[in-house]
């Protein structure tokens, strides 16, 4: 039980302090999970983010089912993702019934251009994390530069994007791994 | 019944809205039009409230609506809707994914996916990190190159990078914390 007070409890904190989607919630994530629980590891998180992108729902829901579900199994998972959407029912319910125009408040938007600007910051190390790890030879470079253009500048569905990457990995055979 | 209804139209979100977040609008656009719960010019103030509050959008989105819907037992029960597919969904996916992970065939098509998933945060921050440090706007005015460096916003981006780097042992809820003041007292 106190394990499944811990995983709520986690996921709450990720929940709390997840600004501007899915994505910029990595490092918070990276943090708490990997590092501090070690309930995954790195790579789990990563392939978890593309199979997020596949499957229906908020790609933040799909990471916390997921990892409670591997620690503790289906009760696990209630415990992760009631967790990660509690502190937005709190945050929400009070905003929309006592600060009805909280988003036009001149503090709040500053806060949030710095908070913006220190995600990116968080984000920017995440990703090269994630490129000096992945990034192993000639095709998985053009893989990178491939999606990164295609969903930046094309606004290409990340569905696609998974779909065509995963298939061109396989037909590729993982690369020249086998030799070594 | 209204919450059956609650149910219905965000289950059937969560469930069809695929790629995360603002993924959802079209729906939430849809059931605007089909129930008087909120209108679609509120929609508009959901999105600025879901985007400058903590937590995924998608779920800010569904507590908001459901709130507007039915009070906080309407956005209990629109929240969870959202929620239950993904749940379901992810339960089956996780289930195959342990059966198969050490074949060589899922290793290979991760890795593809793998320097793809790098790619498709980079590109979907791209559009946040150019709005924060770069004003495109003055550029295309002036056509000057110095009016395109928003130079207060990456002075303060490369002097996090550097604490983010240098400091890798500091919480990053810590440096979220002291972007929202320096934000208030810079006025960014």
């Amino acid at each position: 039980m106190r394990e499944l007070i811990s995983m709520f409890l986690t996921f709450a904190r990720v929940g709390a302090f997840t600004f501007g989607g899915g994505y910029a919630m990595l490092p918070v994530l990276q943090r708490e999970v990997v590092e501090k629980k070690g309930w995954c590891t790195e790579d789990e998180l990563t392939d978890m983010y593309a199979i997020g992108q596949c499957t229906p729902g908020v790609i933040a829901v799909n990471v916390a089912t997921y990892i409670g579900n591997r620690k503790r199994g289906p009760l696990g998972a209630v415990f992760t993702t009631l967790g990660m959407v509690f502190p937005s029912l709190i945050i929400i319910t009070v905003i929309a019934s006592f600060l009805t125009h909280f988003a036009e408040y001149e503090a709040v938007q500053h806060a949030f251009s710095g908070i913006r600007i220190v995600v990116c910051a968080l984000v920017t190390k995440t990703i090269y994390t994630m490129i000096r790890k992945n990034v192993r030879d000639i095709a998985t470079l053009l893989i990178l530069i491939f999606t990164f253009a295609a969903v930046a500048l094309f606004h290409v569905s990340p569905i696609i994007a998974v779909v065509v990457c995963g298939t061109a990995g396989f037909l590729l055979g993982g690369g020249k791994k086998k030799e070594g | 019944m209204v919450y059956v209804q609650l149910f219905y139209e965000f289950f059937k979100t969560g469930l069809f809205s695929i790629g995360g977040g603002l993924a959802t609008l079209p729906f939430l656009k849809q059931i605007a039009l089909r129930h008087s719960w909120y209108s679609v010019s509120q929609l508009t103030d959901m999105i600025a409230v879901s985007e400058s509050t903590p937590g995924p959008i998608g779920i800010n989105m569904s507590t908001y609506a459901g709130f507007h819907a039915a009070g906080v037992p309407g956005a209990i029960v629109s929240t969870l809707s959202l929620v239950l597919p993904s749940y379901l969904v992810i339960l089956i996916v996780s289930h195959f994914m342990e059966k198969f992970k050490d074949s060589p065939l899922v290793n290979h098509v991760f890795y593809g996916i793998r320097p793809a998933t790098a790619g498709l945060i980079a590109g979907a921050m791209f559009e946040v990190f150019l709005l924060s440090l770069f004003d495109v706007n003055a550029f295309q005015a002036s056509g000057s190159v110095i009016d395109l460096i928003r130079i207060v916003p990456v002075a303060v981006y490369v002097m996090a990078l550097l604490c983010v780097v240098k400091l890798p042992k500091v919480h990053p809820i810590v440096f979220i914390i002291a972007g929202a003041v320096l934000g208030i007292v810079l006025g960014l």
